[in-house]
């Protein structure tokens, strides 16, 4: 979408369509953050980029290691925020992040049932569906249900175990390695690890399935 | 007290529609304007006073508001009562910037 | 300053609607359920949430429930549990 005004924030005001009241109302909230001198266009543009520079291609580099290196996994699970620093990865919001791991016995689902936290610094922007009033609602009184809507039937003596993230704390689920991935590189497993499958309502994708 | 934010469990839910769009670029804006004001060096807003906006909105406004309506109505209520912009500031920029 | 609670120890969320901002769903006041884990001490966002220092920090918690403890008619398995992060003024010993 307006891709085009990313590269011009000293000029928000050019529109090729008529503006909503929203974006008539952001417009006018920068620029007077700008005329106070409280920002500047380009602490804008690089918060903008900053957050398009996150996405589940992070997360997936993270998973995909986890996969390859048992003892990476042991310090992501131990210590997440240090662990993926050894991948180059800042987690630059403020909250702090743990890995939970999905298995054969437990399967984490995640949500935030008061407002959106979610692990931005890993995986982007939440999607809409996470933020939405009726995922919050049901994933905690019928994970189930929800998990089956996403595709995902699990078997009932699988625990679910539902993850409400309501303090400063961020959730990352590494899923179970796929079977049949045993001659694939890290590379090509982290391919298969979804946005999804780190938020625990899919699992990864299988090679077949690609 | 029912919160309306409060949604674990909330009668009624439906199917969750999994349709997702990319965020246009008014929706960014708000979401980096929002950081920027809580980045350690500004500390003009906490992240837990965009909540509290964000959870004070009118019940009903909001279940309607779409995600980056509250955010934009949080910045706003929140730079307002900390005295960094004024309403009638806000109202007259939005008019200022409409002629143009 | 040291943690009231260990993990396994089992704890009954306050029931309780102050008016202003808390963090603590409503699904899970009144609800028992254990200790899973010690996050550390956190600045209290009750009062962050007005401008204030969020002192003294608390302890947050994560408690774990039994889903169905938390809903009587709940549909899944038997083994289904829920974690929550609870700050410590929230906790009473179960």
């Amino acid at each position: 979408m307006h891709d085009d005004h990313h590269d011009d924030p000293h000029a928000p005001l050019a529109h090729d369509h008529p503006q909503t009241e929203f974006e008539k109302r952001v417009d006018a909230v920068q620029a007077l953050l700008i005329e106070k001198g409280i920002i500047t266009p380009d602490d804008v543009r690089r918060a903008v980029e900053e957050m398009d520079s996150r996405s589940p291609a992070l997360g997936a580099k993270v998973i995909a290691r986890a996969w390859v290196d048992p003892a990476f996994k042991g310090r992501l699970l131990a210590n997440a925020k240090r662990a993926i620093a050894e991948l180059g990865i800042e987690f630059t919001q403020e909250a702090a992040l743990f890995a939970v791991e999905n298995t054969e016995k437990v399967h984490h689902v995640v949500v935030c049932t008061l407002c959106s936290c979610y692990p931005r610094g890993l995986l982007g922007y939440p999607p809409d569906w996470y933020k939405s009033l009726n995922y919050r609602s049901r994933v905690v009184v019928d994970p189930r249900g929800v998990l089956k809507e996403f595709g995902l039937e699990l078997d009932a003596n699988v625990e679910v175990r539902v993850l409400d993230s309501t303090a400063d704390m961020r959730y990352l689920v590494i899923p179970p390695r796929p079977a049949g991935t045993e001659r694939m590189d890290e590379e090509e497993l982290a391919s298969l690890v979804t946005r999804d499958s780190m938020i625990g309502v899919a699992r990864a994708r299988t090679p077949a399935l690609q | 007290m029912t919160r309306v934010h409060d949604r674990g469990g909330w009668p009624g839910a439906g199917p969750i529609n999994r349709a997702e769009h990319e965020l246009s670029w008014w929706e960014k804006r708000t979401d980096a304007l929002m950081r920027l004001m809580w980045t350690p060096e500004r500390r003009v807003i906490r992240v837990d006073e965009m909540r509290r906006a964000i959870e004070s909105m009118e019940p009903g406004q909001y279940e309607k508001a779409s995600y980056y309506e509250r955010w934009l109505h949080a910045l706003e209520t929140l730079l307002i009562e900390k005295g960094v912009l004024t309403r009638e500031e806000i109202e007259l920029k939005v008019k200022e910037l409409d002629k143009r | 300053m040291t943690p009231r609670f260990k993990p396994g120890d089992r704890v009954r969320v306050r029931a309780d609607s102050p008016p202003g901002h808390i963090r603590t769903p409503k699904y899970v006041q009144g609800k028992t359920g254990e200790v899973a884990g010690i996050h550390g001490a956190f600045r209290n966002p009750e009062t962050l949430a007005y401008g204030r220092d969020g002192l003294p920090k608390q302890f947050l918690y994560v408690v774990r429930f039994d889903e169905r403890d938390l809903w009587q008619q709940y549909r899944g398995s038997p083994r289904d549990t829920l974690l929550v992060d609870v700050y410590e003024h929230w906790l009473d010993p179960a």
